[in-house]
C-alpha cells in the first residue's frame, strides 16, 4: 500500500500549491485592486488613522486633523471653515471632495510618490506616518475683505499678485461649512452632502475657477489690447462712437447702454471710448481688427489653457467661428464669450505686469511633518499678453476709468488705480452681472482683482459695475495695500 | 524493491524539546509583539500564560518520553506552534473586540488546549498499542455516522448562520464533525484493512481502466449518500467533501486502483452538481464564491469579500500583529482565523504556516509508509490526509478556491471540540510513528527463553 500512499502525498501537495497559488492572487496580484475599492473600510479607516497634513494661510491652520477617541483616530476640523470652503473642501470619511483637500490629496494624506523616502525612513524609525502640509499663497486680509464685500451677494472674487501668479483670495459666494461634511456621524454627513447638492444657490460650486459668464464691458480691455497689438492704433486713436451701431448683415442694431452717443461729438478717443464703456466704438474696433487678432489676443491671457491651480479651472472661451456682428457682440463681451473671474484676474495682472501674465497658483509650499520643505512655488510665464508698450497705454487707459469714467468708487486716496467696469446681460429682462476688474498701484502693482456679482447690475445700465463690484475689489487692494 | 538497511533509529526526543520550546519562543514573541501594538505594555500575566503554555507542551513531551520515545519529534513541537499562534490572534481579537484576557475567547480556547493536551496524553498511555483500535472497528463507524448525522436530530442540533453542524446540550455546543472524523478514519481503516481483497478485485474494463465489480459498489454508494445527507440537510459543503472525500482517498490506498477515484470524483460531482439544481442556499454559495463582489452576492453576504479585502490589506509583509483590522471580518477568529493572519503577517507568514501544515502531514504520511501493520498505515494515511483536506476546505473556502464552508482550521481556529478532535488526531498519528520507527526485536539473538538455564521443576 506503499505506492497509493506516495501519490497521495502528490495530491496533498497539489492541494496546497492551490491553496499558495490562491493566496498569492489575493494579497500580491489583486491586492491593488481590492484595497481600492470604494466599499474597503480597511484602506479608508488606514488613511484616516493617519494623522492628515494641515492646509495653511498664511500661519494659521485653516484645516487640521485633531486626535478624537474614535476609531477613526482623527477628526478633520475647519476654522473659519465658510470663508475657505472652497479653497479647503472637505475631508471626510466618504474621501476627499473638493478644494486642495481633494486636488492636493496624495501630499495631505502622505500617499504622494514625493513623499516616498519619508515613508521608508518613517517604516524603519517606528514614526507614525503623516500627511503633508500645504501652504497656501492666501492673504488672510484679502480673503476676508472679498467675503465681507461679497456678503449677501452671490459671486465670486479672486486676487492675484500680478507679478507671480500667487492667488491672494478665492472667493465664491454662496459657501458651506466643510464640517458639516466632515463629521464622523456618516448619516449626518449624507444628509448634509444631499441638501448642499440640492441647494439651488449651488453653494458647493467654486464659482471664482468654475463657474463661466459673460465678462460684458470688462473684455474690452482684451479688444483693446488686440487693436493695440496690431500697431494701427493707440490710446488716443479716434473712433466713431454713435448712440448706434447698424451692424452688417443684419437688421439688429448694436447701441450703448443709454441709446446716447459716447460723446456729443460722437467720436471719442479709444481712452474715453474705455472710461465710459462705449459700446458702439468698441464693436467698431473689433470688427475693424477681426475675428483672428480678438481670438488669439483672447488665447494670449490664458482663454483655452485647461489651467489647474492645483484645482482644475474651466477654461474660458472666445467662439471659435463668428460673423461680423457675432464679432461685434464678442468685442464688447456679449454673445458666446464665456469667462471665469479667475481668467478675468489674469488679464488685469497681465496687463498690470508690463503684458506677461504669469501662470497662477495656490500653493505656496508644500512642508513634510518634519518641516522640510518638499515642493515650493516656482513662479512661471504663462506668455506675453501684450508688449510693454502696450501695457503701459492699457494701464493709462483704465486708470482713467477709475479716475473720471465709470470705476470712480475704486478709487484709493493717494494710489493709483486701474480699472474696468462690466455689465454683463445674460438673457432678456433679468439683471445683468456686475463686474469689476482692477490692479493698483498702477506703476508697481501689488494686486489684481476681479470681481463678479451675480445679477448685480441693472438691466441696461453700465451702474452695476461700477456700484456694486467696484467698491468690493476696492476694499480688497485696500487690504492688500495696508489702506 | 525497498532497500533493506539497518540502522539505529534515532529517537530525536532532545530535538523534539528544543523545538518545543523553540516553539513557545515564537508564541510569546507573536504575544508580545500583539500587546505592544495594541496597548503598547507587556501585561503582568505574561509568564504566567506563556509559562503554563511552555508547563504544557514540555509535559506532553515527557508523556511521549515516558510511554512512545520513538515517535515522530516534529509533530508535538508543529502542533505546539500552530496551537499558540492560534491563541495569540483570537487574543489579539479580543483585543480588537474591547474583551480583557479574563473575559475574552482566548482564555477559553487556552482552558481548551489544555484539556485537549491531557486527553490527548492520556490517549497515548492508555492506547499502548494502535492496532487495539481495529477491535472497534464497527463500533467507530457507528459512532462516527452518528455523530455525523447527529446534527440533523431535532431539538439538540441546532442551525447556526445556515449550516446545521452544531449540536447543543444544555450550554454545551459542540461541533461532532470534527469527532467523527477520527471515529470514520478508524472505521474506514478496519473495515478497508478487511474488505480490500474483495474490493480490489478487477470487474470489467472500460477505456482502459479497470472498475471494480458491481456488486462491491455498496460501501462507495453508502459513504455517498451519507455525505450527500450532510451536504443537503445539514447544509455543508465542507464536512461533506471531507468525509468523502477521506473515504475515497482511503479506499484508493487500500486497493491501489485508481478507478476508485473517479468513481469517487463522479458521484461527488453529480450530487454536488443535483444539489446546485435543487436548493437555493447551495446556489446562493456558489454565487458568493464565483461572483463575490457581485451586488447580488454582496446582498447576500460580504463576508467573503471582507475576508478577502483584509487579506488584501495585509499584502507581501502583512501589517504586523496587532497593526491591522481583521475584527472587520465575522468570525476572524474562527472560520476567518486564515485571513486574519494573511492581514496580520502576509503572504510571507501565511505560507509558513501552510508549510506547518504540510510538513504535519507529510510527517503522518511518511509515518504511514514506515508502519508494518495495514491496519496502521491505512489509518495513519487516513488521518493525515484528512488534516490536509481540512486545510484546503477551510483556506480554499475563505480564498475562492471552492465555495465557503464552515469548517474551523485545525489548531489556529476558536473551538474546543475542534482542538480536542484534533490533538486526539495528532496523538494517535504519535502512537503509530512510535510504532513505525520502534526497531524490531533481533531476530537472530537468543530469546530470553533461550538463554535461561532448564531447571528442574520440582513438582512437589
Amino acid at each position: 500500500m506503499n505506492a497509493p500512499v506516495r501519490r497521495l502525498s502528490l495530491v496533498v501537495a497539489v492541494l496546497f500549491a492551490s491553496l499558495l497559488v490562491s493566496t498569492t492572487l489575493i494579497q500580491y496580484v489583486f491586492a491593488a485592486d481590492l484595497n481600492a475599492r470604494p466599499d474597503n473600510r480597511r484602506t479608508l479607516l488606514s488613511t484616516f488613522a493617519r494623522e492628515r497634513g494641515e492646509i495653511l494661510v498664511g500661519q494659521t491652520a485653516v484645516a487640521k486633523s485633531v486626535p478624537v477617541d474614535d476609531e477613526y483616530k482623527y477628526q478633520r476640523v475647519y476654522d473659519e471653515g465658510k470663508l475657505y470652503a472652497h479653497v479647503t473642501g472637505s475631508y471626510s470619511f466618504f474621501g476627499a471632495s473638493g478644494g486642495l483637500e481633494q486636488a492636493e490629496n496624495s501630499l495631505l494624506s502622505g500617499s504622494s510618490d514625493k513623499l516616498f523616502y519619508r515613508r521608508v525612513s518613517d517604516l524603519f524609525t517606528g514614526r507614525r506616518a503623516q500627511g503633508a502640509n500645504v501652504e497656501t499663497t492666501l492673504d488672510p486680509k484679502v480673503q476676508a475683505a472679498a467675503a465681507d464685500g461679497l456678503k449677501g451677494i452671490t459671486g465670486a472674487a479672486v486676487a492675484l499678485d500680478p507679478k507671480t501668479g500667487a492667488i491672494l483670495a478665492m472667493v465664491s459666494n454662496p459657501t458651506y461649512d466643510p464640517n458639516d461634511l466632515a463629521s464622523h456621524d456618516l448619516r449626518e454627513v449624507q444628509r448634509n452632502s444631499t441638501a448642499l447638492n440640492k441647494d439651488p444657490g449651488k453653494p458647493l460650486l467654486n464659482r471664482s475657477i468654475n463657474e463661466l459668464y459673460p465678462p460684458g464691458s470688462v473684455f474690452k480691455v482684451v479688444t483693446a489690447a488686440a487693436a493695440l497689438s496690431t500697431g494701427e492704433y493707440t490710446e488716443n486713436s479716434v473712433l466713431p462712437g454713435p448712440a448706434v451701431l447698424d451692424l452688417p448683415d443684419t437688421s439688429a442694431d448694436l447701441p450703448n447702454h443709454d441709446d446716447r452717443a459716447c460723446s456729443p461729438s460722437g467720436e471719442v478717443t479709444m481712452t474715453e471710448a474705455l472710461a465710459v464703456s462705449c459700446n458702439t466704438a468698441f464693436a467698431y474696433l473689433g470688427m475693424q481688427i477681426g475675428a483672428d487678432a480678438l481670438q488669439s489676443q483672447a488665447a494670449k491671457f490664458g482663454f483655452g489653457d485647461a489651467l489647474s491651480v492645483p484645482m482644475r479651472v474651466t477654461p474660458s472661451s472666445v467662439p471659435a467661428q463668428m460673423n461680423k456682428p457675432q464679432l461685434a457682440q464678442s468685442s464688447i463681451g456679449q454673445y458666446d464669450v464665456r469667462v471665469t473671474p479667475l481668467q478675468m484676474a489674469m488679464v488685469a495682472a497681465g496687463v498690470a505686469n508690463r503684458g506677461v501674465v504669469m501662470k497662477p497658483y495656490l500653493v505656496e509650499s508644500v512642508i513634510g511633518s518634519d518641516l522640510a520643505v518638499i515642493e515650493s512655488a516656482d513662479p512661471q510665464e504663462l506668455s506675453e499678453a501684450v508688449t510693454p508698450e502696450v501695457a503701459g497705454q492699457l494701464t493709462r487707459m483704465m486708470e482713467a476709468v477709475v479716475n473720471d469714467g465709470t470705476g470712480t468708487k475704486a478709487q484709493i486716496p493717494g494710489v493709483d488705480v486701474a480699472g474696468k467696469t462690466g455689465t454683463a446681460q445674460h438673457g432678456e429682462g433679468r439683471k445683468a452681472h456686475a463686474w469689476f476688474i482692477s490692479f493698483a498701484p498702477a506703476n508697481d502693482p501689488k494686486i489684481a482683482v476681479a470681481v463678479i456679482a451675480e445679477d448685480g447690475g441693472v438691466a441696461g445700465s453700465e451702474a452695476g459695475g461700477g456700484t456694486v463690484a467696484a467698491p468690493i475689489a476696492k476694499q480688497m487692494m485696500e487690504a492688500r495695500l495696508n489702506r | 524493491m525497498s532497500v533493506v538497511s539497518s540502522y539505529t533509529p534515532r529517537k530525536g526526543r532532545n530535538v523534539e524539546l528544543a523545538l518545543v520550546v523553540g516553539a513557545v519562543g515564537i508564541v510569546l514573541l507573536a504575544y508580545l509583539n500583539v500587546e505592544l501594538a495594541a496597548t503598547g505594555t507587556i501585561p503582568p500575566g505574561t509568564l504566567t500564560l506563556v509559562g503554563g503554555y511552555l508547563a504544557l507542551a514540555i509535559g506532553f513531551h515527557l508523556v511521549l518520553r515516558w510511554r512512545a520515545s520513538y515517535a515522530d519529534p516534529l509533530m508535538l513541537p508543529i502542533i505546539t506552534l500552530l496551537n499558540g499562534l492560534g491563541l495569540v490572534m483570537i487574543h489579539r481579537i479580543d483585543i480588537a473586540h474591547g474583551k480583557s484576557i479574563a473575559d475574552g475567547v482566548a482564555l477559553r480556547q487556552l482552558m481548551w488546549t489544555a484539556v485537549a493536551m491531557v486527553v490527548a496524553a492520556v490517549v497515548l498511555v492508555v492506547l499502548r498499542d494502535h492496532r487495539v483500535l481495529r477491535r472497534y472497528t464497527y463500533l467507530a463507524g457507528a459512532i462516527g455516522f452518528g455523530l455525523l448525522l447527529l446534527p440533523l436530530l431535532p431539538v439538540i442540533g441546532t442551525s447556526v448562520y445556515g449550516s446545521r453542524i452544531w449540536i447543543q446540550l444544555g450550554p454545551f455546543s459542540f461541533q461532532p464533525g470534527e469527532i467523527a472524523k477520527i471515529a470514520l478514519a478508524i472505521f474506514f481503516a478496519g473495515y478497508l484493512v478487511q474488505t480490500r481483497d474483495a474490493l480490489s478485485v478487477a470487474g470489467r474494463k472500460v477505456l482502459g481502466l479497470t472498475l471494480p465489480r458491481a456488486r462491491d459498489l455498496g460501501p462507495i454508494l453508502v459513504a455517498w449518500l451519507a455525505s450527500l445527507a450532510v451536504l443537503i440537510f445539514e447544509r455543508d459543503l465542507g464536512s461533506s467533501l471531507l468525509f468523502f472525500g477521506l473515504f475515497v482517498a482511503m479506499l484508493y490506498v487500500a486497493t491501489e486502483r485508481v478507478s476508485w477515484i473517479v468513481i469517487g470524483l463522479t458521484l461527488f460531482c453529480v450530487g454536488a452538481y443535483v444539489a446546485y439544481l435543487a436548493f437555493g442556499h447551495v446556489q446562493t454559495r456558489v454565487l458568493l464564491w464565483l461572483d463575490t463582489f457581485s451586488p447580488e452576492a454582496l446582498r447576500a453576504s460580504d463576508q467573503l469579500a471582507k475576508g478577502l479585502m483584509g487579506m488584501a490589506s495585509g499584502g507581501m509583509f502583512g501589517t504586523g500583529l496587532g497593526r491591522g483590522r481583521p475584527d472587520l471580518t465575522y468570525f476572524a477568529e474562527s472560520d476567518f482565523i486564515i485571513p486574519s493572519f494573511g492581514e496580520e503577517i502576509g503572504l510571507i507568514g501565511l505560507f509558513a504556516v501552510f508549510m506547518l501544515y504540510a510538513l504535519l502531514v507529510q510527517r503522518g504520511l511518511r509515518t504511514s509508509l514506515g508502519t508494518r501493520d495495514g491496519f496502521g498505515k491505512l489509518l495513519a494515511a487516513g488521518l493525515s490526509f484528512s488534516v490536509a483536506l481540512q486545510c484546503f476546505v477551510v483556506v480554499g473556502g475563505v480564498t475562492r478556491v471552492i465555495p465557503l464552508t464552515g469548517l474551523t482550521m485545525p489548531f489556529l481556529s476558536s473551538g474546543g471540540s475542534s482542538l480536542l478532535a484534533n490533538w486526539t488526531l495528532v496523538a494517535i498519528l504519535l502512537r503509530i510513528s512510535d510504532h513505525a520507527r520502534r526497531p524490531l526485536p533481533e531476530a537472530n539473538a537468543p530469546s530470553a527463553v533461550a538463554q535461561a538455564r532448564t531447571e528442574v521443576v520440582r513438582l512437589r
